[in-house]
């Protein structure tokens, strides 16, 4: 309130022009895109697991390696892992941008997200690509 | 709400004409001189059916207390002055009736009336509408036309006109702006007002500053935060679809279709 007194030009704009970049339109329409294809990725990926065939209990190291040994699966179980890490990494940033009040809390909360995701991307895909079906224990 | 039973205040001076009920009008006051944060204070008012809240915030003022503070101009609706909200949700005090805010036969009926949510309070129901207002500029809520001006009017075909009407009804009271969640978090925000202004001329065909408009929404604190919830078109007193106002814009951004 008291600032808004000592300025020269009250009515001069207060926001920082347009950056005219497309980043915000962009996570927009890949919240829509990635959310459809996880509905069928992990809903797909739950009734594999958990439902066909006995489900978890039949789980063990030779069913995961079975899975692992086809590129289908690879794809399917890497696709997963980036979209939803992104999905929910981006929605993540938004609740951040909403409700951190200042913006060093903005700025240590995004990277804390932003190292986390990249740690979990990259375990991740390394150990789809690196698996090794004969590992000794 | 507490169970703390708040002071009465005096309100036998209020005229009780006949067929009136008393009602209890619960306000949140706050008076930045004495008080650190905002109360609740209970009155209760003779009112009639066909009575407006407006009309018993006026007797509270005018027979009860007479510092209590709140906007209001022309109390029919047009101005936009009194948005507050009643029983939880932003409306107009001009153009709430207590006939629809009575409880069952029998019942207490108890009207709570508080501030609008996401602009600083300054006293009581009166809150600083400037960052509502800055969201509205740095929209360029103004015709902008290049070229030479035509010597006769801007004609305009009843469709195109059409395309853009249900915007054009905003009187800027801040109802929906102030029941946005997003905006309540992060005041940075345009908010729905500011875009149904921004539409209202980006869908204008007399208008050629659209790509300026579409590029100031689509950025960080633009139409991109909007999560649909729909609290906007609720709040609305004109009746204005907001979200699906600011859905068109969104749609314009990703396909170019203006």
């Amino acid at each position: 309130m008291s600032e808004s007194l000592t300025l020269d030009k009250p009515r001069s704009p207060r926001r920082p022009a347009a950056r005219r970049n497309n980043f915000e339109l962009y996570s927009w329409a890949f919240m829509r895109i990635s959310g459809l294809a996880l509905v069928i990725l992990v809903l797909g990926h739950l009734f594999i697991m958990n439902i066909l065939d006995g489900g978890v209990h039949r789980i063990n190291f030779a069913f995961v390696a079975g899975r692992w040994s086809s590129p289908f699966w690879q794809f399917w179980d890497l696709a997963m892992l980036w979209l939803a890490q992104l999905h929910g990494g981006n929605g993540l940033r938004t609740i951040i941008d909403d409700y951190a009040r200042k913006d060093t809390t903005r700025f240590w909360l995004k990277m804390l997200l932003y190292v986390a995701m990249a740690v979990i991307l990259v375990l991740g895909t390394l150990v789809i690509f690196t698996f090794d079906p004969n590992i000794t224990a | 709400m507490t169970a703390v039973a708040e002071p009465t205040n005096d309100t036998s001076q209020i005229p009780a004409p006949e067929g009136s009920v008393t009602i209890t009008v619960k306000i949140l006051r706050f008076n930045p001189e004495i008080d650190n944060e905002p109360h609740w204070e209970s009155y209760d008012v003779p009112a009639l059916p066909t009575d407006r809240v407006l009309n018993l915030l006026m007797n509270i003022k005018n027979y009860a207390d007479g510092t209590l503070s709140f906007r209001r101009s022309c109390a029919h609706g047009i101005c936009g002055s009194d948005a507050m909200q009643i029983n939880g949700i932003n409306r107009l005090a001009c153009k709430v009736l207590v006939k629809d805010l009575l409880a069952k036969e029998g019942k207490q009926t108890t009207v709570t009336v508080a501030p609008i949510k996401g602009l600083p309070t300054m006293k009581d129901l009166y809150v600083d509408m400037e960052p509502f207002f800055e969201a509205f500029r740095a929209v360029k809520p103004y015709l902008i036309a290049y070229g030479n001006e035509p010597t006769n009017e801007r004609y305009q075909s009843a469709a195109d006109r059409e395309r853009f009407d249900d915007t054009t009804k905003c009187i800027l009271c801040a109802c929906c702006t102030s029941s946005c969640p997003v905006y309540w978090a992060d005041g940075s925000y345009f908010g729905p007002a500011a875009i149904v202004n921004a539409h209202r001329f980006i869908f204008d065909s007399r208008d050629e500053a659209a790509e300026e408009r579409l590029d100031i929404l689509n950025d960080t604190e633009g139409v991109w935060r909007c999560r649909t919830t729909f609290n906007c078109t609720d709040a609305c007193p004109r009746g204005i679809q907001v979200t699906k106002a600011i859905q068109e814009v969104k749609r314009a951004l990703l396909f170019k279709r203006t």
